[in-house]
């Protein structure tokens, strides 16, 4: 490896599987990437926002009541969710907003499925000055009219996106597209740990500022390392941004939740590590929900933000050398969790977030009460009403 | 051994034309009727067949090739499919390859797939998303299967790794004539001209146009400078507009004979 270029692979996993038309554009932000990682001036500005406009470092949150229902064990949340936006995709979508700035770029394109991300791009845009087009599928745009509203009001175009199954996969069929076409004056704002080289490394870049943070708070607030640090796993950003600054930490467990829909034995999930196969989607190799001839399958989940056939390649790795451990839990489970946040912490979480929290609630029970779990609490659940009222058959 | 598509650039080079190359997806309109549009694009002057594996994320495909790719899936057309069709075209007595996205292969098992396309009298494989960085697997496959690894170039490819892709390549480099994704346009070539010209300086492999080819004037003018054009999209197009599939058919042969003129008038 020369010191001009990132590692492209975590193990047999990563890389860059896409059309030669995007090849320059990708070592491009590789080389911006590498610069700006090295520029005193641009880390400045990147926590002068952190710091003046998302509202980091985010606090962590001791939660004992909702801890009576985790085996009485120690729970503390790093509160993403009270960042600008109303999650932690904010960390990532400054810094790709500002490489845009710096590759001499004029507008932006992002995917979208539930509308956190493309709500955070949109807003990045406003704020730096770029113009920002949204791919969503035309079925997610129904389901979560809100932020569709949200990011127009923030000044961006919101594509629908009608081909295939109409949902985030979709979306990012198409940005793709649009890239290939645009790559000259167009940056394509990825939301999370996927995509080519060098998105998977980049992105978590954006996102480690989560687990440093809570590193610090957690040692500073209980005098030592949490036992186990939990997220919930989409594409996996959130997840990847916490447990990095632990992965020395080898005592320290590392687990991520996939969205298991309605059970990973139904088929209908998106529990991608726990229930697929390696494959390549979207330009990078890692777990994919396929079939035998390698078509990708339609993933499902309660949460939109969670419902991705793929999952980040450091993920895969992690969970092949044995350094994390992945599990899924279904609808019912989150929604459960959901709902008992909220009547015992006063805290709505986001229901991606909301796998996380049962997921805290098993490994809970499982370490017992003298165990401390550090769980990222990723978004909030503003944008999640709807569903959950309807879910909790609550009259709107 | 050559291939049949080697086979095929020394004799368009002998008569001093261009060749003309089909794409069609496998499965496509149906499972019988793409061996029928393979038979008469054949009969009507097209030099060799590229057979598309249909894949659920086509993202260098635009909306007509995503179509017939949609329907080819929904009629369930698995690799099998796909390696029929192949031998359909070899069978009619042209060259055939194989374009497909990366993962169907890597989940066929590469040396199988590889095995699986000489067995089925295929000449070679394009692989559009596959950068030569990741193709070192595929390479070792192809070569001992003998076939040809055919690689696709851009306008935004620089010189320097024109001839890195081209040094990897075998049978013919596949020109992208513009920034995009495929379909049918009213101006290819501006890039592609000047593309074709920078691959001239780094490579003696023939250099065959595609995306956005669609008429016979065009097939004329790229004829001028390339040697082979790939029209796909506008086959397809016209196939989804039939009314029943026999005018379907009429109406390919038709083009493919306009094409096949517009291939021996450019130089």
């Amino acid at each position: 490896m020369s010191v001009d270029e990132l590692p492209g692979r975590f193990g047999q996993y990563g890389g860059r599987f896409v059309p030669e038309a995007l090849i320059g554009a990708l070592n491009e932000l590789e080389a911006a990437h590498i610069s700006a990682q090295g520029d005193s001036a641009f880390l400045a500005e990147l926590a002068r926002l952190h710091r003046t406009y998302t509202g980091r470092p985010s606090i962590i949150t001791e939660v004992p009541r909702f801890g009576e229902y985790a085996g009485g064990a120690r729970i503390i949340l790093k509160r993403e969710d009270l960042n600008h936006t109303g999650s932690h995709k904010i960390n990532n979508v400054l810094g790709q907003a500002l490489l845009t700035k710096r590759m001499g770029k004029k507008r932006i394109i992002a995917e979208t499925g539930a509308g956190q991300h493309g709500v955070a791009a949109a807003t990045a845009a406003s704020l730096l000055g770029l113009e920002c087009v949204v791919y969503m599928g035309q079925e997610d745009t129904r389901r979560q009219s809100l932020n569709v509203a949200r990011m127009k009001l923030l000044g961006a175009q919101v594509i629908p996106v009608v081909s295939g199954s109409q949902t985030l996969k979709d979306a990012i069929n198409e940005a793709m597209r649009d890239w290939v076409t645009n790559v000259a004056d167009t940056h394509y704002l990825l939301g999370t740990v996927a995509g080519p080289h060098p998105f998977p490394t980049m992105v978590r870049d954006f996102q480690k500022i989560i687990g440093i943070e809570a590193r610090e708070q957690v040692l500073e607030l209980t005098g030592k390392l949490p036992d186990a640090v939990l997220a919930c796993i989409g594409g996996g950003s959130n997840a990847i941004g916490i447990f990095h600054a632990f992965i020395p930490d080898s005592k320290v467990r590392l687990i991520g939740f996939e969205a298991g829909g309605d059970g990973v034995e139904t088929g209908r999930h998106a529990a991608t590590i726990t229930g697929g196969s390696p494959g390549v989607l979207h330009g990078t190799r890692s777990y994919v929900l396929q079939d035998e001839n390698g078509q990708t399958i339609e993933s499902h989940s309660i949460s939109a933000g969670l419902d991705y056939p793929g999952v980040g390649p450091e993920h895969a790795y992690l969970h092949d050398i044995g350094r994390a451990e992945y599990r899924a839990i279904n609808d019912d489970q989150a929604m459960n969790a959901f709902s008992l946040l909220c009547k015992t912490e006063g805290i709505i979480p986001a229901i991606e977030s909301a796998h996380a929290l049962a997921g805290a609630m098993i490994v809970g029970n499982e370490l017992g009460p003298d165990a401390t779990l550090l769980v990222n609490l990723s978004g909030r659940g503003d944008k999640d009403v709807q569903t959950a009222a309807q879910y909790f058959g609550i009259p709107l | 051994m050559s291939t049949p598509l080697e086979d095929l650039f020394v004799k368009v080079r002998t008569e001093n034309r261009a060749a003309l190359i089909a794409y069609i997806p496998a499965g496509f309109p149906s499972k019988d009727g793409c061996a029928k549009v393979i038979q008469t694009l054949v009969a009507s002057g097209v030099d060799a067949i590229e057979i598309g594996f249909p894949y659920s994320d086509p993202v260098m495909d635009g909306p007509t090739i995503q179509e017939a790719a949609e329907i080819s899936l929904k009629a369930g057309t698995s690799a099998t499919d796909v390696f029929a069709a192949l031998k359909v075209a070899s069978d009619a007595g042209v060259a055939s390859v194989i374009m497909t996205y990366w993962n169907p292969i890597e989940r066929y098992g590469v040396e199988n797939f590889a095995a699986a396309v000489a067995s089925h009298g295929g000449s070679g494989v394009i692989t559009p998303d596959l950068p030569i960085e990741e193709s070192a697997p595929w390479l070792s496959s192809a070569s001992r299967n003998a076939i040809n690894p055919i690689f696709v170039v851009a306008p935004s490819t620089s010189d320097a790794r024109l001839a890195q892709v081209s040094a990897k390549t075998g049978g013919f480099v596949y020109a992208a004539s513009v920034m995009g994704v495929t379909g049918s346009r009213s101006d290819v070539s501006i890039n592609a001209h000047e593309l074709v010209s920078r691959l001239r300086v780094v490579t003696s492999l023939p250099v065959c146009v595609g995306l956005g080819v669609s008429t016979r004037e065009q097939a004329k003018e790229v004829a001028g400078y390339a040697d082979g054009i790939i029209v796909g999209s506008a086959f397809i197009r016209l196939l989804l507009n039939a009314k029943s599939e026999e005018s379907g058919l009429i109406a390919i042969s038709a083009l493919a004979k306009d094409l096949a003129n517009g291939v021996r008038e450019g130089r």
